[in-house]
């Protein structure tokens, strides 16, 4: 990657099937726009988030990544964001002891009819990461192109 | 390897107005597996679904990739196509490049680039999708509806009249609920039993219904289709079919002390006591807290009257179980307990009284038999204060934050039968807002202004105090006359904020139905499915989804029945395929998952493995496909990673996960 | 931003009320003891506050006729707190006199009959050096 270049960030984000990717198609619908380096990876369940997804992603080079639930007691399967939120805490704590800042993961809860909360959402996230720049820090340089 | 074809669609200019559909088609022609791969104007169309049939035809496909809308719109549409094809429906994969990348990109280039790499992420999964079999699971023809008001009652009815056994279950000696207990309903002033009986006869002679009084939901196993509940019947003390309903008992059993639940504890009843006159069934019950042969075992009265030999003291509480396919949460509501409001002196005085209070004493068959009297000294009252929004609409932690919806017209209605039966009466309404949405309402309350005269105050009273000569100072303001208002008055009515019945809780526990803060039960759509829960199987009636009025809640009743009738009348249901998974090999059943399930859907059994031509017994974890609903939280608990998700697999997602950072 | 606005801002600041969350019921008013000395009810007051017309508020009478019972504070179905408006707009005007600070032996000089003690020991405890 020559330095010249723009710095376009890779943003994976995983969105729960039931609220928060309907948040993010109603973003879509009510065209919210924020930056087209996110792409989103459709999930069951934030429970079905296994830390190891978010490894891979640093790993392949990806420079923030965000998991998106339903709020807190709304989860189509009752209880998958709490384990979600648990898991995610210790993942995040450990990613930021290994050099990987906080501000390169986040966990939001969006609900099927927060459009605007989840083009907010992407918004400031996508301006973080440009403020971290580049994620170094995991990646897999057999993966560089 | 898979022989994928891609379809990308154009939606219009939806997408192909920000996104190059052809430079789509070209690049996704390079990712591995891809043998085929067009863009046509409208995907979903006749003509569309036409072209996958075609390519499948020609190119023998076993997986396709739709770039188009979001699957929640066409995926179903797709898989369908797909299965008309030949081709397993989990094999169809959507790439959302309308929602997730057209609409919200106004560069074309970028988004021509993000839908690429939407595309190759879908194309990535689909090279390791496995063809999945739906699942079948058997419906049992057989309803239960929770509770016994009218909500449970007009319910019941309409899914018997399609031909289907219904049972209720009603935790009260009898079914009849709220509605039993008013007097008069607004806005047409017919009394509320007499409309009201015939429902009940009419669940009770039934004979597709069957009605378990005195008894409650113990516990809910299953899913959709296929319930098991446990009825807990609980020791009536009395045999249901050797009663006759004579009544004798009631009037000579000595304990007579007991508050009555049905006049709000404005009155007494007997230890052995039907609620009230016209209940059903009418067979008495024996509150064995109060009976004297049960506190001190001297007594037996009741027994040696009755006639028919009815009574059994040895009852025990019996718990039947029975199968179900569809439940109706029918569980209704109470008022809320107003010890938080000292304000207006509810506690202080006994003429100082609820709305439903009031029910009971202008009722002919309540405690003062229907003469409007204070409860302090039998004097009847001049001067009368009702106050409105007691507790709902309140951002404070002590009342409600909805609107209750009934009080603005009961209160009307109160006023109004006050001031017609009783003309000496001054009738005055402290209110913040009238509101009376419905057919007829505004006219009603209008009414109560213009021709009985009833008073209506707008603002809210601050306080109401006991004084020494009997009577009550009400402290309020009139904000239209900016002045504030001192009055003394005979009674007090508070238009208590009504809430859902606490025993909701536990209901809604059972079921994993879900209920939002202020314990009402959640609709599965707030508007398009508003008597489903989001539990399938599982529907709501009446007032536990929200504060409802009789018509509105005989609606609702009605509406669970049709969707109840709907799942009933089905054979069969198709169960989704999607679900979790136990690597028989991998597995080395430490219990983590089940652990975690909130559908128990995991077991455990000891089966005989070869492992690499072991052969040993071993605990592996075994999936209900027709319980689990495929939320993965087993998946990433699993410490061995045995346990995948089918349509959602960890490799699948790492797949997607690569061809995004790619 | 211009001074009423400003002014506005201040009180619920000073406040930490939300005057938008009041649904107008008048509890307030219904439950004030000083309701007859007030040119401006303690209902009127939150709305005041949210159209801005601090001017009005400042020079009114019941600024310093309320009592400070909190009676509306306690009974506030809405938790706007109107008592505690009043008390903020006080300080407001205390501030506008440059009295931004106190110290004990100004007290004195200060007690009048009008003033109620709890702004004394509120600006006190908030405005000493």
């Amino acid at each position: 990657m020559s330095i010249e270049k723009e710095f376009r960030p890779k943003i994976v984000a995983f969105c729960c099937n039931w609220c928060s990717y309907a948040g993010a198609d109603l973003a879509g619908s009510s065209r919210l726009a924020y930056p087209a380096d996110v792409k989103i990876i459709r999930v069951p369940c934030s429970c079905r988030v296994n830390p190891m997804f978010i490894l891979r992603a640093f790993q392949k080079g990806a420079d923030g990544v965000i998991m998106c639930g339903c709020h807190p007691g709304d989860c189509h399967y009752s209880t998958g964001n709490y384990y979600a939120r648990r898991r995610m805490t210790l993942l995040f704590s450990m990613l930021d002891y290994i050099g990987v800042e906080n501000g390169r993961t986040r966990v939001e809860w969006v609900s099927a009819a927060e459009g605007v909360k989840f083009s907010t959402t992407m918004n400031e996230f996508v301006e973080k990461i440009h403020s971290l720049g580049e994620n170094v820090r995991l990646e897999d340089l057999r993966c560089k192109n | 390897m898979q022989r994928i074809g891609v379809f990308v669609c154009h939606c219009g200019s939806n997408i192909a107005a920000t996104v190059d559909v052809k430079k789509v088609v070209e690049m996704a022609l390079l990712e591995p597996g891809v043998v085929h791969a067009e863009d046509y104007q409208y995907m979903c169309s006749e003509a569309g679904q036409a072209k996958i049939l075609e390519a499948v035809k020609e190119k023998g496909l076993t997986g396709i990739v739709v770039c188009s809308c979001s699957p929640r719109m066409h995926e179903a549409t797709f898989r369908k196509a797909a299965e008309r094809a030949g081709v397993n429906p989990y094999m169809v994969e959507i790439a959302n490049i309308r929602e997730h990348c057209s609409w919200i990109h106004k560069d074309m280039e970028e988004a021509t680039k993000k839908a690429v790499i939407l595309a190759r992420a879908a194309i990535a999964k689909v090279n390791l999708n496995a063809p999945l079999q739906p699942g079948e699971s058997r419906v049992t023809k057989r309803a239960l509806v929770i509770g016994g008001g009218i909500a449970g009652i007009q319910t019941a009815i309409d899914i018997a009249d399609a031909g289907y056994e219904v049972d209720i279950v009603e935790k009260t000696p009898s079914i009849g609920g709220r509605m039993s207990q008013l007097d008069k309903t607004f806005p047409t002033l017919d009394c509320s039993a007499c409309i009201l009986t015939p429902k009940m006869v009419e669940a009770s002679a039934h004979e597709k219904i069957n009605i378990y009084t005195y008894s409650e939901v113990e516990k809910v196993t299953g899913f959709v289709g296929d319930f098991t509940v446990d009825i807990r019947k609980k020791a009536r003390s009395v045999d249901m079919n050797k009663c006759t309903g004579c009544g004798v008992c009631q009037e000579k059993c000595p304990s007579k002390k007991a508050p009555s639940e049905f006049n709000r504890g404005l009155n007494t009843r007997s230890a052995i006591y039907t609620p009230f006159a016209q209940a059903i069934p009418n067979v008495p019950v024996i509150d064995r807290d109060a009976c004297i042969k049960f506190k001190t075992g001297k007594c037996g009265l009741c027994e040696k009257v009755c006639q028919a030999g009815a009574i059994d003291y040895a009852q025990q509480d019996e718990i039947i179980t029975e199968k179900y396919g569809a439940i109706v949460v029918a569980t209704g509501f109470d008022t809320i307990k107003l010890d938080k409001y000292d304000e207006y002196a509810y506690s202080q005085s006994k003429d100082v009284i609820t709305s439903l209070e009031l029910e009971r004493i202008m009722n002919a068959a309540g405690p003062t038999k229907g003469h409007l009297e204070r409860l302090s000294d039998g004097k009847a009252p001049k001067e009368m204060v009702f106050i409105q929004c007691v507790g709902s609409r309140c951002a404070d932690n002590r009342g409600k934050s909805y609107c209750s919806k009934i009080c603005c017209m009961y209160t009307a209605k109160h006023a109004m039968l006050i001031r017609d039966k009783y003309p000496d009466v001054n009738v005055t309404v402290f209110y913040i807002d009238v509101r009376t949405p419905g057919k007829n309402f505004d006219e009603f309350y209008r009414r109560a202004v213009e021709e009985y005269g009833v008073n209506y105050i707008k603002g809210q009273v601050g306080k109401v105090a006991p004084l020494p000569n009997g009577k009550l100072l009400v402290q309020g303001a009139d904000l239209i006359d900016n002045k504030q208002i001192l009055k003394e008055a005979d009674m007090v009515v508070l238009a208590t904020a009504i809430e859902p019945d606490p025993s909701v809780r536990k209901i809604a526990t059972m079921l994993t139905a879900s209920i939002d803060t202020n314990n009402f039960l959640t609709e599965a759509h707030p508007k398009l499915r508003p008597v489903e829960s989001p539990t399938a199987g599982v529907f709501l009636s009446g007032v536990c989804q929200g504060p409802k009025d009789i018509p509105e809640t005989v609606a609702q009743a009605g509406a669970a029945a049709v969707k109840a009738i709907g799942l009933l009348a089905k054979d069969k249901l198709m169960t989704n395929p999607c679900t979790a998974k136990a690597d028989e090999l991998m597995c080395n059943g430490c219990s983590t998952c089940a652990n975690v399930c909130p559908y128990g859907a995991i077991t455990y059994e000891v089966k005989q493995v070869n492992d690499h031509g072991i052969r040993e017994d071993r605990r592996i974890a075994v999936v209900n496909n027709a319980l689990c609903q495929g939320c993965g939280a087993c998946t990433v608990v699993c410490p061995s990673g045995a346990m995948d998700l089918q349509g959602f697999s960890n490799r699948q997602i790492l797949a997607e996960v690569d061809a995004i950072c790619r | 931003m211009n001074t009423a606005k400003k002014q506005a801002e201040l009180i619920k600041e000073i406040s930490g009320v939300n005057p938008l969350k009041c649904m107008k019921c008048g509890k307030c008013s219904a439950s004030c003891p000083s309701y007859n000395e007030m040119d401006i009810k303690p209902h009127q007051f939150v709305s005041y506050v949210v159209n801005e017309d601090v001017e009005s508020l400042v020079n009114s009478k019941s600024l310093w006729k309320c009592l400070s019972c909190f009676a509306c504070v306690e009974r506030c179905p809405r938790d706007v707190k109107p008592g505690k408006l009043i008390d903020a707009a006080r300080q407001v005007v205390v501030r506008q006199k440059g009295q931004d600070y106190l110290s004990p032996n100004e007290i004195p000089e200060l007690l009048d009959p009008d003033l109620p003690q709890q702004l004394l020991v509120s600006a006190f405890r908030r405005y000493r050096r």
